[in-house]
């Protein structure tokens, strides 16, 4: 017996090792870095204690009688089974416990939904399963992917400290200024979830919906989609970098001139090597996800594109589904996603990776054209 | 087929026909009711079975079991089956059992509608099963199927998933008709409404929240099924419709069928505490009335599971309230059943300690749903791990401990014999603190930030996971101890008397035990 006692205590010790050593045992709400958050906090630890205190209450007669009023101690039952005064009163209490949290309550959400003029304003577009962010007033934007290297979430590799907490490019925010958020979806329902902001609020296709905040302290804030989106739900986490207004700025500024870079980049003439290197980058991030880095894809929800006629045969239809989608299926339109350098590299390295050795290749000019035929 | 009107005629009682045609034509109530009991545990080993695929590969951080993929179909399957193949069947199973006994019928109102709602039953599950062998998979957009992912980027199998609701909803449908014209028309003589026991009375008003939503529940995976395969835009934002539409639609449904899966059990354990108090119950008016109101509440509260999605602040006051109000009548049952307790002469045998486990566990989810009813905080709970905890107390130590308490109830009643006690306290032990170990921790979690249905998660949610996990295996492995201990009850056993318990009142111990397969063909007189 014992033996075994010592081993099944190895064994478990052993499972539990490396979680505690990675974790930390955190009980309660964060109060956040923001006033809104810092008021849900408050409303929240409100309603936890007045919880708590009836629970008190209503168990410590219950164990009392538990303990005092047992049949195996000989306690004769009472008989009684109604008095109008009590029951008047245990409904009448509540009720008035329960008007004494709506009105904190009530303040707060009167808060959290003031729409007074905002300083910067961020369209925050919901796809599967990435973030795009643009800055509406400066003529920029970008996606936010997951950073978090495959291998780790394969336990090949061991787990970073921002494990799926992680982007490429997190969303930069000014501190001290009202920051607007404007969400919508391309495909499916996502939400846009900061905790220490306080701020979760729905991205909804076809809906713009509206949300605010207000950071005071510099700092990376991590947050996720907290709605079901699919596949990769747990994989689309939300990074903001809050960063003083002048570093705020010189960031704008130099966003601002890489765009216009980007846009001069599909005149430039490309060769085949540079469209397969920029599009296998490409093809990670937009792609990867359902069609595998590999190619292999996901069937029959994501189907191959290795040796696949798309991908080998006319070259028209190949770029037509890139750019539109195919409705009805969870392949989107990447023509407003991707640039035309983007796009062309993409399909180019599709036609020529993973053993499609088509040869073919397509340019961001031949792209750019088709878009406007279109 | 013409039992009843046999014994009727030759007041001579048939026994019941021989082999499987008993249970494919039965038309007996005891029969019926015996059967979804069955099915209903079936299912909850199924969808336990899914739980604990979940649970495996949350226990740590990374991918180990599954793919996302297959989690997806999981969860999703698990809410599904546990909904509506294990709580809602079982209740059922117990009104079939139950009600007859309770108000002194020979039998429930429509026998063969009776038998055709249960058949339906095994068919919708089957089909709604095979999806996890259908090309693409089983449904994997959670049990709430929100479109448009379930519709646009839903898998092929959702049009089976679709016929599997409208199926299921019908049998739900019947069963409930069924009830109604049993309770409102088979009543023994100077049984009235307010003389009725308290299940019999949770039960009328279920039904009536079944007949009221289940078409609602119809209607959207009609609108679903029609925007999959008929090309029109309900759900459609780029063919002028509106995805939130969907999540009206389907909470108007959904937040009456959560009290649909509770109030059985409220009624249960209103008898078993008095039972075991010895001591009738506290406020038996005042019991009635709060599940009157809880059931006209649930009809305006849907949208505070919609608090994120955009509604405009009039409407996050009005559904913050009025889901606050609630407390009120679930508060009240409360205070009466602890009332019923004190001054009692108590005794803890397995159903009582399922009764009182469910008053304070069902309580506790109370408190976060009070929490999760402040429309601002709810903007920090929402879809977190917070949410999951708090349907999970209300449902497992809420609707399941119900289910519980009433079997260990009534199986003296049904088989005749009593349970082995040692091995029932056991499971109870068992499953209380397996059940507390898996879901209490999930509070922490959703706090801490934890979104739900995701299937690999950040480094400081992994202590609290392993926890649960732990706590959830154990859970589901004790639940094969109940299967052992009722299977062992049915076998042998000490006998049991007409009136196994010596605080129990009302008609169903007045019949022996085991109660005979017909029962007041006279019908008893209730002063």
């Amino acid at each position: 017996m014992r033996v075994h006692a010592q081993r099944a205590g190895a064994l478990i010790g052993g499972l539990m090792f490396p979680a505690v050593s990675l974790a930390d045992w955190t009980l309660n709400m964060t109060p956040g870095v923001t006033g809104i958050s810092n008021e849900i906090f408050s409303l929240h630890m409100i309603i936890l204690w007045i919880c708590v205190a009836i629970g008190v209450v209503v168990f410590g007669v219950m164990f009392w009688s538990i303990f005092a009023h047992r049949k195996s101690q000989g306690y004769k039952p009472a008989n009684f089974h109604e008095n109008t005064l009590v029951e008047i009163l245990w409904t009448i209490i509540p009720f008035v416990i329960l008007v004494v949290m709506a009105i904190p309550a009530t303040a707060t959400l009167v808060d959290m939904y003031d729409t007074t003029e905002s300083d910067v304003d961020i369209k925050v577009t919901g796809y599967q399963w990435k973030w795009q962010y643009e800055y509406i007033n400066e003529d920029f934007g970008y996606f936010s992917n997951l950073s978090t290297p495959r291998d780790q979430i394969n336990n090949r590799q061991a787990k970073g400290e921002n494990y799926l907490l992680e982007v490429d490019n997190p969303l930069i925010i000014p501190v001290g200024k009202k920051v607007r958020f404007l969400l919508t979806a391309n495909d499916v329902i996502h939400s846009w979830w900061v905790p220490d902001f306080g701020v979760k609020k729905d991205a909804i296709p076809g809906f713009i919906n509206e949300t605010w905040t207000r950071v005071d302290e510099p700092g990376t804030y991590r947050g996720q989609c907290t709605e079901l989106c699919g596949k990769d739900h747990g994989f689309m986490p939300v990074v903001v970098k809050a960063v003083p207004q002048e570093e705020y700025d010189t960031w704008v500024a130099e966003q601002k001139v890489a765009a216009e870079k980007e846009r001069e980049l599909t005149q430039k003439d490309w060769t085949m090597a540079e469209l397969m290197e920029r599009g296998e980058k490409a093809y990670q991030t937009a792609c990867a996800a359902c069609h595998q880095a590999d190619g292999s894809g996901a069937p029959p929800a994501f189907p191959a594109l290795k040796g696949s006629k798309i991908a080998l045969e006319d070259m028209a239809a190949h770029i037509d589904i890139v750019v539109n989608g195919k409705s009805g299926t969870a392949m989107q339109a990447f023509g407003n996603q991707l640039s035309e350098v983007d796009l062309a590299a993409v399909i180019t390295y599709e036609r020529n990776a993973w053993g499609n050795n088509t040869g073919e290749m397509v340019t961001p000019k031949e792209i750019f054209d088709y878009k406007n035929e279109q | 087929m013409s039992a009843v009107a046999d014994t009727h005629a030759q007041d001579h009682h048939h026994g019941p026909a021989k082999g499987f045609s008993r249970w494919l034509l039965t038309t007996n109530h005891k029969d019926i009711g015996t059967m979804y009991l069955i099915f209903s545990f079936a299912m909850f080993l199924l969808g336990g079975t899914m739980a604990m695929v979940i649970r495996a590969e949350l226990f740590q951080p990374g991918l180990q079991i599954v793919q996302p993929e297959f989690f997806n179909q999981m969860t999703t399957m698990h809410g599904l089956i546990m909904v509506f193949g294990a709580v809602m069947p079982a209740f059922v199973g117990l009104a079939n059992w139950m009600l007859p006994l309770m108000i002194g019928a020979p039998d429930m109102a429509l026998p063969r509608m009776n038998n055709w709602s249960f058949w339906l039953l095994p068919c919708a599950f089957l089909i709604l099963v095979s999806t996890l062998f259908m090309e693409g998979g089983a449904p994997n957009f959670g049990w709430t199927f929100y479109a448009p992912l379930s519709t646009t980027y839903g898998p092929p199998s959702t049009t089976f998933f679709i016929f599997a609701v409208h199926i299921m909803g019908i049998s739900s449908i019947m069963g409930a008709i069924n009830v109604i014209a049993t309770i409102l028309n088979l009543r023994a003589p100077g049984m009235t409404l307010m003389k009725m026991p308290l299940f019999v009375w949770t039960w009328l008003i279920t039904a009536f929240l079944l007949i009221a939503v289940m078409p609602v529940l119809a209607g959207v995976v009609t609108m679903m099924l029609m925007d999959i395969n008929f090309g029109t835009s309900f759900f459609d934002a780029s063919g002028g419709g509106d995805p939130v539409l969907f999540q009206h639609v389907f909470w108007f449904f959904g937040h009456p069928e959560v009290y649909i899966m509770i109030l059985p059990a409220f009624g249960a354990v209103s008898h078993i505490i008095p039972a075991f108090s010895r001591k009738p119950l506290f406020g038996y008016a005042s019991m009635v009335y709060a599940v009157g109101a809880i059931a006209l509440l649930s009809f305006v509260v849907w949208a505070h599971h919609m608090f994120t999605v955009g509604i405009p602040i009039a409407g996050q006051l009005f559904f913050m309230y009025a889901t606050m109000l609630i407390a009120v009548p679930t508060g009240v049952k409360v205070f009466n059943w602890v009332a019923t307790m004190f001054r009692g002469a108590l005794s803890f045998e397995a159903p009582m300690l399922f009764a009182v486990a469910f008053v304070i566990l069902f309580t506790i989810g109370g408190f976060s749903g009070l929490m999760l009813a402040i429309a601002p905080a709810d903007f920090q709970y929402h879809d977190t791990y917070f949410v999951v905890a708090h349907f999970h107390y209300v449902l497992v130590p809420g609707a399941i401990f119900g289910i519980f308490a009433s079997a260990y109830f009534w199986l003296p009643k049904w088989t005749g014999h009593m349970y082995d006690e040692t091995l029932a306290q056991t499971h109870f032990w068992l499953s209380f603190i397996g059940m507390n170990l898996a879901f209490f921790p999930m509070h922490f979690l959703g706090l801490a930030g934890m979104p739900r249905r995701i299937p690999d998660y950040a480094l400081q949610f992994a202590d609290f996971n392993m926890v649960s996990s732990v706590g959830a295996f154990m859970f589901g492995a004790t639940q094969l101890l109940f299967l052992f201990i009722v299977v062992k009850c049915v076998r042998g056993g000490k006998a049991a008397a007409a009136q196994p318990w010596d605080g129990a009142e009302g008609l169903e111990w007045t019949v022996p035990s085991p109660a005979p397969y017909h029962t007041f063909a006279t019908p008893p007189e209730v002063k």
